[in-house]
């Protein structure tokens, strides 16, 4: 049965509605659940997967639609009882004890002195939350995305002029004074400033660099947009001055997808004021013509780490994880069978995907990606498709009104499973990505569709090759010796960087 | 040094949006306060702009604090007692004022509609129902909201020509404001009852009651200052719209040696007394024009968004805006009470939000001054804690405290004041009206009491019209 049900004036964010969803979806007989405020988008949600009514059509952005479709009545009563408990409960949370509450930002300023903002409230609302936090001198991590480009100007022109960061909008992941904001890996304290305007970016370059010895002063985020021509870099550029004055920091790495080239230009021109070694990655970019003094250009994550490291005169130490992956890349090479020709890349990172772009291009006649920016790679439709594909699981197209893999790995275990369908498929790449704001065990989480996705394959007489690699330090909660070790008595190989993880997927198929 | 401020100092964390982000936060031994975020303006991207607009719009904070400021400054006597023919402006004999915003005779309430009855009858107009009605379709009578003629009614707030009236003297502004004298509670004309007994005590009021407290008005020096019986009442118990017992202990107190100087026969001064001490609610006829003096100075103050008028009239509830003018009303369906019915009646019995009373409110004193009227609470239906939670919920739609009215339980925090048409469009919180609930049919009187609020409809329309006004 199916039925929609509209709940006047209730709020829940996203996050918490999404969790819901994916819970629900894992009631049996449950075929089709959705859980969300009535916005114009996942109305439109609505209408693709058939459960739109004139109900759900007049609801407004603060109602609560719970729409379920189910194969008999039984399993829908159970999951509506689900989701009132779960629901319930969390109703619950925010009245009962005896701290106060506030209902908004203006409000509660008055009474604790708060000198950070984080922020996650839907895109259309979240410029507005911002600005009233920043009026308030606080500094802002805005995580919401979907603001407008002119609000981000805005906001971040407010910034600049009261000496506040504006971390975003779209921003995953920041380290304050090691304290990490939404998404982040536990590192080790250092003397290495990190300014980035990639999420997954900077947790693989703060990985690394903890990887290889070194440690990590403050990490500031930007937003995607950051080097966009209409933003100009205000926020690279400020946190690029405030990392120089800093005395904490020895090293300074600034970390972006290649700018527009008068913003890049503007960059480079501040650079050269600064009197610490800067080093620059232009994930994914040209090789640069510029050569300045005490500046490094670098193009992947790793690289930045790696040059960083050395320069903040701290490293030494590798902690490469015991046994030799090379064997076992050549062991497995072996199983394959000549039909088994591509990869697929299955990515929660972002940046991550871009980084294996970079790399494995020059390895492979054709890669298709939906994070690629140069015509002939640009993945035309993300359901159907051949040959070498990287996906990005975290965009928009697979996340509208579901989470986002790295805090429920749901999604991707569903692709996992779609991909050993495929006979020409012959390695399946993942990245696990650990730190706050990720899932409490990805990899427990993913094990049982790798399995399955192993006897798909098997039943059709063919092996197939997981490389995973884990971005996670082994300080993150997650327990990252755990979660390798899972890995590896699976027989999935482990990689000690993303890099890595892409050159044995290129030895594994060449 | 900006930025680098951050560096090295402790932080203090506010999570606005999904509460996994502060859970994270704390297990790195951070202190985070989460924000209880709800979308503002009920999630109206259009309303949120024409916020955006005027909420830090200094010509605005500035309007609103003169207008406020007003309000608070306002001191309210009671100088006098009169005809209403012969005081309240614009006041006509074929006129008949009611509360609330404007309505036509065919879409009133039962007991506006009851009510005007009976005072064509107490006029001599009509003789009886049937000839009333007539001559109301005849369409020779007119009629107009109290709150256009400087007045205000309880219930169906019905004055006609030779109705005598409170007349209030606003010192500070030098503008006036009228009310008629409270009957009582039972069959009373406010609740649309028009029998023989209620046009005799109305006749009474008008031939026996006025004439005397009108002489012993003459003889006090200054009036009788109603801004400090509120401020002693509130002190007392009273929130000065449904709990008035204290106000009116202290008015009697204040009037009756007056009264004794009129030199009028003792057995009339005895029913005169009787009269004030019977009726715990004749105070509430002295607050509202009170409020009313004090919110009328504050009107048409440009760029200004503090609301100065809530009323109803059983059908539909209108405010006003000071800065859009005391002439423009804004309306929506005028909501059902909740709260406790008296014995033996059901809440169908009950008429829709009626009377001008939420001018109380919109000085902020009666449902904003609940926390410090514990005993009224039962009364309206809840619990001394959800009192204090109301009139502290108050403070977040408002721009001012008022120390002149200050709530004990609060640690003698001044009221909230000044409605602000903004705030109450971005909290989605609605001022609380604590008020009677009248019979839906004439006549019977009030069924019970409770709580209300205006419709929304009210102050989206009233933010659009400002956005029209000022936006440009």
């Amino acid at each position: 049965m199916k039925k929609t049900l509209v709940k006047e004036n209730s709020y829940y964010d996203s996050v918490t509605l999404m969790s819901l969803s994916s819970k629900v979806l894992g009631v049996d007989g449950v075929l089709e659940a959705v859980i969300s405020m009535g916005t114009e988008m996942n109305k439109e949600l609505l209408r693709n997967v058939g459960l739109a009514t004139d109900e759900s059509e007049a609801a407004g952005n603060n109602d609560l639609i719970i729409a379920i479709s189910a194969a008999d009545r039984n399993s829908y009563e159970e999951a509506i009882r689900l989701v009132e408990e779960l629901l319930g409960s969390s109703r619950q949370g925010r009245t009962q004890g005896v701290e106060k509450k506030y209902r908004s930002i203006d409000e509660a300023v008055g009474d604790i002195d708060a000198n950070v903002a984080v922020i996650s409230v839907p895109g259309m609302y979240a410029a507005r939350e911002a600005r009233i936090a920043l009026e308030n001198d606080m500094h802002v991590m805005l995580f919401s995305d979907n603001v407008e480009i002119e609000d981000e100007r805005k906001l971040k022109e407010m910034g600049r002029e009261k000496g506040l960061l504006v971390m975003g909008p779209d921003c995953g992941t920041a380290s304050i004074n090691n304290i990490g904001l939404c998404f982040a890996n536990e590192v080790r304290k250092g003397n290495i400033g990190i300014v980035g305007a990639s999420g997954t970016g900077m947790q693989e370059i703060m990985v690394q660099i903890h990887r290889h010895g070194g440690g990590i002063s403050q990490a500031i985020g930007t937003g995607g947009r950051d080097l966009h021509r209409d933003i100009g870099g205000i926020m690279m550029l400020e946190g690029l001055k405030a990392l120089n004055k800093d005395d904490d920091t020895d090293v300074i790495v600034l970390v972006s997808k290649p700018p527009a080239e008068e913003v890049e230009a503007k960059m480079l021109d501040e650079v050269k004021d600064i009197d610490k070694p800067v080093v620059i990655c232009f994930l994914d970019g040209e090789e640069e013509n510029e050569q300045l003094a005490d500046v490094s250009f670098v193009h992947t994550l790793y690289d930045a780490a790696i040059t960083a490291v050395k320069l903040s005169g701290t490293g030494g130490k590798t902690d490469r994880d015991a046994g030799d992956p090379a064997e076992k890349v050549a062991e497995i090479k072996e199983t394959l069978k000549k039909s088994q020709k591509y990869f697929r890349g299955l990515y929660c990172g972002g940046t991550l995907c871009t980084e294996a772009l970079s790399i494995a291009r020059d390895s492979f006649n054709s890669i298709k990606s939906n994070v690629a920016e140069r015509g002939q790679e640009m993945l035309e439709d993300i359901h159907n498709y051949t040959g070498n594909v990287l996906l990005d699981l975290g965009e928009d197209e697979f996340t509208a009104g579901r989470p986002h893999p790295m805090i429920d790995p749901t999604l991707r275990n569903m692709k996992i499973v779609e991909e050993a369908e495929d006979g020409e498929v012959g390695v399946i790449l993942l990245d696990f990505v650990l730190g706050y704001g990720a899932h409490e065990d990805p990899v427990g989480k993913t094990l049982e569709s790798i399995d399955k996705a192993r006897d798909i394959a098997k039943s059709n007489g063919r092996n197939i090759a997981f490389v995973a690699y884990i971005c996670g330090t082994d300080m993150d909660r997650q327990d990252y010796g755990k979660q390798r070790k899972m890995l590896e008595k699976n027989g999935i190989i482990v990689a000690n960087s993303n890099v890595e993880a892409v050159n044995m997927v290129i030895e594994l198929l060449n | 040094m900006g930025i680098n401020n951050i560096f090295g100092r402790e932080l203090n964390i506010l999570n606005i949006g999904t509460s996994k982000f502060k859970e994270d936060l704390e297990l790195q031994g951070q202190k985070v306060v989460d924000i209880d975020w709800e979308p503002p303006a009920g999630g109206d991207i259009e309303l949120l702009n024409i916020l955006d607009r005027f909420s830090s719009d200094e010509k605005v904070i500035l309007a609103n604090k003169k207008a406020v400021d007003i309000m608070i400054n306002a001191h309210p006597i009671l100088v006098d007692v009169d005809r209403a023919l012969d005081v309240i402006p614009g006041m006509k004999p074929n006129l008949i004022l009611h509360s609330g915003p404007p309505i036509q005779w065919d879409r009133m309430a039962g007991p506006m509609k009851g009510a005007i009855i009976g005072a064509l009858i107490y006029e001599g107009l009509a003789e009886d129902e049937d000839s009333a009605v007539k001559l109301v379709e005849s369409g020779k009578i007119e009629f107009a909201p109290c709150h256009e003629h400087s007045a205000v009614g309880p219930m169906a707030g019905i004055i006609s020509p030779s109705m005598p009236v409170h007349v209030v003297h606003n010192r500070t502004y030098d503008n006036y404001s009228y009310c008629t004298i409270n009957e009582g509670l039972g069959k009373v004309l406010r609740y649309g009852a028009f029998s023989d007994e209620v046009i005799q005590r109305l006749k009474w009021i008008e031939k026996e009651f006025a004439p005397v407290l009108k002489k012993a008005l003459s003889l006090v020096e200054d009036g009788i200052d109603i801004k400090s019986l509120i401020s002693q009442a509130v002190h007392m118990g009273d929130e000065c719209h449904n709990r008035n017992k204290a106000a009116t202990s202290l008015f009697f107190r204040e009037i009756t040696s007056y009264i004794l100087e009129t030199g009028v026969k003792m057995s009339i001064i005895k029913r005169i007394l009787k009269f004030i001490k019977e009726n715990e609610h004749y105070f509430l006829n002295l607050s509202m024009p009170a409020c009313k003096a004090a919110t009328d100075a504050a009107m048409g103050i440009e760029h200004s968004t503090i609301v100065t008028t809530m009323a109803r009239n059983g059908v539909e509830f209108g405010i006003k805006v000071s800065g859009l003018g005391k002439d423009k009303w804004f309306t929506g369906p005028a909501n059902m009470i909740e709260g406790l019915m008296f014995p033996g009646y059901k809440e169908e019995d009950a008429n829709p939000d009626i009377g001008d009373s939420a001018i109380t409110e919109t000085y902020g004193i009666g449902g904003f001054m609940m926390g410090g009227a514990p005993a009224i609470v039962q009364f309206v239906g809840g619990t001394v804690k959800d009192a204090i939670e109301y009139s502290e919920k108050m403070y977040r739609i408002t721009t001012a405290e008022n120390n002149n009215f200050s709530i004990p339980t609060l640690d003698f925090r001044g009221s909230a004041i000044g409605i602000d048409l903004l705030k109450v469009i971005d909290t989605g919180i609605l001022p609380i009206i604590n008020t009677g609930m009248a019979h839906r049919t004439a006549g019977i009187g009030q069924v019970g009491a409770g709580l209300v609020t205006p419709p929304m409809d009210c102050f989206t329309k009233a933010i659009k019209e400002f956005d029209e006004v000022y936006g440009g």
